[in-house]
C-alpha cells in the first residue's frame, strides 16, 4: 500500500482558485540504470496521474522517466461546489493507486 | 606541468599544516543548521509538510505503529498514540542500562521489537526501520536537541570525538578538517556545511529516499577513501553520539531534506 | 622510440592517479542521449507542424540546482482561462536526458489558473523547454538554461 500525501484546502468560497499539492511514494526507476554487472535496471515508474472532482477529471498528466523518484505534482482548480476530489495514479507493473480529499465549498 | 604539482602539493601541504594547530570547534552562537546551506527552493520543500517526501516515511511510519503482527503486540499496545514519542528522538543516542553502552535509535526500535515485540530486528536501511524512526523523530519536531545530558556517555561521547578528530582515509582528512575548519566553503559545487545531524533520519535528493545518520556517514568515509564503519560497530554510536551532543541546543528538524 | 613512449605513459599514469583522487563516479552510464534533434523531434510530435512562438509561457527553474536527482520547476503560463481563451496542455522537453520527454499535463477552464510544479531529474546541465498549447490551436515557449553538478561525496567505493 503505497503512501500519498495530499493538499486540498478543506473549505473554499465558490470561485476560488485552490492550489492542490499531490506526493506519490514511488521509487520512479528510470530504465536507465544499470547494475554493477551491466544488466539494466528495469523501468519502473508512475505514467499517468489523473484528478477528478465530483466526477468530472479537472487535470491530468503524463508521466515520464525524468519526474523525480516519489512524484510531487501540484495544480490549480476553481472551487465549484463541495464534494470530493479523487485523484488516481497508474503505471507500469499494473501500478494502481487512488487517494481522495474532501472538500466544502461555500 | 611541473609548477602545477608544485602548487596543488604546496597547497595539499597547507591543509595539512593548518591542521595540525589544535581544530577550533564552532563556537554555540555560531552553529548553523544543514538547511540555512541549501538552496531557498530545497528549504522550501522541507518545510512544507505535504511536499516534504520524508513525510511519506512518517506516514509508512503511522500505518507501521497500529499494526499487529500475526502473534503479539504492536508499538500502539504498549506506547499509545505515536505522540507519546515526543521528546525521545532529541535523546538518542542514549545509554543503555542493560547493554551498559549507548544506543542508537534505530538499535532502540530493534531493541523493543526483540524483548517486547518478539519480532526479529529490522534490517538497517530497511524501508520499515527508517518509517518508524522518521515518524518517532517527526514527534520531536522543533524541539532543541538534548543528546548527551546523562553523565554515564561521557566516556563514550569522548571516543566519538576522537574519531571525529583523527585523520582517515586515502585522502588522509579528519571529519574536523572540513566541517569544523571550512564549513563556509564549498567542495565540488556543493557547501560544506557544519556536519549537524538535526534532522535524521534525511531525506536526501542524491539518494532519492530517506536514509539515517549511519548512512550519510558511511558516505563521508567513503568520501575520504576510508573503510568505513559497520552499522552495528560501536564505533558508528559513538560517533553519532558525538556528533547528536555537539549539536546540542538545535532544533530538531526531523524529516528533513537535504541535497 | 622507446623513451618518448615511457615519458608519455608516465604523464597519463601521473594525470590519472592525480584525477582517480578526486573524481565521482557517475553512475547513470546511459544509452543513446536524447539531443536537440530528438528534442525538436518529441516537439514536432506534440505540435504537429504549427508554428511555436516564444511568449506567455514563463519557466520558474532553480538556474544551479543543488542535486539534478530533483530539480523543482514551476510552469506558468499567462491566460484568462475562459471558455474562448484557455491553456489545453503544457509539456516539457529537455536536450540531454535519455529521453527528450519530461512531462505533459492536461487542463481546462476549470483550473482557474494555468500553473503547474513539479520536480524532475536532469542528467546534465542542459536547457529546458515548456511549450503551451491554446484552445485556439496556437503553441507558445518559453526555455530555461539549468546547470547541474554532481555531489561531492557518493556512496560508490568506486
Amino acid at each position: 500500500m503505497a503512501s500519498a500525501l495530499i493538499n486540498v484546502p478543506a473549505t473554499a468560497r465558490r470561485g476560488d482558485i485552490i492550489e492542490i499539492k499531490t506526493l506519490m511514494s514511488h521509487i520512479m526507476e528510470t530504465g536507465f540504470r544499470h547494475t554493477v554487472t551491466g544488466e539494466v535496471i528495469p523501468r519502473n515508474i508512475i505514467t499517468n496521474f489523473t484528478c477528478r472532482y465530483n466526477g468530472d477529471e479537472v487535470f491530468r498528466a503524463d508521466l515520464f522517466p525524468a519526474f523525480s523518484a516519489n512524484p510531487f505534482i501540484s495544480f490549480f482548480t476553481v472551487a465549484t461546489e463541495s464534494g470530493k476530489f479523487e485523484f488516481q495514479w497508474i503505471g507500469d507493473n499494473g501500478f494502481q493507486e487512488t487517494a481522495s480529499a474532501s472538500i466544502t465549498v461555500t | 606541468m611541473r609548477r602545477l604539482r608544485n602548487i596543488s602539493l604546496s597547497l595539499l601541504a597547507a591543509v595539512a599544516f593548518t591542521s595540525l594547530i589544535e581544530a577550533a570547534e564552532i563556537a554555540p552562537g555560531e552553529r548553523r543548521s544543514g538547511a540555512s546551506f541549501m538552496s531557498v527552493e530545497t528549504q522550501a520543500m522541507q518545510n512544507d509538510a505535504t511536499a516534504n517526501p520524508g513525510m511519506l516515511g512518517v506516514l509508512d511510519g503511522e500505518a507501521l505503529w497500529t499494526r499487529k503482527p500475526v502473534a503479539g503486540r504492536a508499538c500502539a499496545d504498549c506506547h499509545g498514540d505515536a505522540s507519546s514519542m515526543r521528546g525521545v528522538a532529541v535523546r538518542y543516542p542514549a545509554f543503555d542500562d542493560k547493554l551498559n553502552r549507548p544506543v542508537d535509535l534505530e538499535q532502540r526500535v530493534n531493541l523493543c521489537r526483540v524483548d517486547h515485540q518478539q519480532l526479529p530486528p529490522l534490517a538497517d536501511e530497511s524501508r520499515d526501520l527508517l518509517a518508524l524512526t522518521a515518524l518517532i523523530g517527526r514527534q520531536s519536531q522543533g524541539m532543541p536537541i538534548e543528546t548527551g545530558a546523562d553523565s554515564r556517555l561521557q566516556a563514550f561521547i569522548d571516543k566519538g570525538r576522537d574519531a571525529f578528530m583523527r585523520r582517515q582515509g586515502q585522502l588522509n582528512l579528519a571529519c574536523t578538517n572540513c566541517h569544523d575548519d571550512n564549513w563556509d566553503k564549498r567542495l565540488a559545487g556543493s557547501a560544506i556545511t557544519q556536519a549537524h545531524p538535526t534532522g535524521y533520519p534525511v531525506y536526501r535528493l542524491e539518494w532519492q529516499g530517506l536514509g539515517s545518520l549511519k548512512r550519510r556517514l558511511r558516505n563521508c568515509m567513503i568520501g575520504v577513501r576510508a573503510q568505513p564503519y559497520s552499522a552495528d560497530a560501536p564505533e558508528m554510536v559513538e560517533l553519532e553520539l558525538y556528533l547528536m551532543s555537539r549539536a546540542r541546543g538545535m532544533a530538531s528538524e526531523t524529516p528533513a531534506v537535504r541535497p | 622510440m622507446a623513451e618518448p613512449d615511457r615519458t608519455t605513459r608516465r604523464q597519463f599514469l601521473a594525470t590519472a592517479g592525480a584525477a582517480v583522487l578526486g573524481t565521482v563516479s557517475l553512475v547513470h552510464v546511459g544509452p543513446v542521449h536524447a539531443t536537440p534533434d530528438t528534442m525538436k523531434a518529441a516537439i514536432r510530435d506534440v505540435v504537429n507542424g504549427a508554428a511555436v512562438r516564444p511568449g506567455k509561457v514563463k519557466l520558474d527553474v532553480p538556474p544551479l540546482v543543488e542535486n539534478g536527482n530533483t530539480v523543482p520547476l514551476t510552469v506558468t503560463v499567462t491566460s484568462p482561462m475562459s471558455d474562448a481563451d484557455h491553456v489545453v496542455s503544457i509539456h516539457i522537453f529537455n536536450e540531454k536526458n535519455p529521453q527528450p520527454n519530461v512531462g505533459n499535463f492536461y487542463i481546462s477552464p476549470r483550473a482557474g489558473r494555468a500553473q503547474i510544479s513539479t520536480r524532475i531529474r536532469l542528467a546534465d546541465t542542459q536547457t529546458l523547454t515548456a511549450i503551451a498549447k491554446l484552445s485556439d490551436g496556437s503553441f507558445w515557449s518559453a526555455t530555461a538554461d539549468v546547470v547541474v553538478t554532481l555531489a561531492a561525496c557518493t556512496e560508490e567505493a568506486t
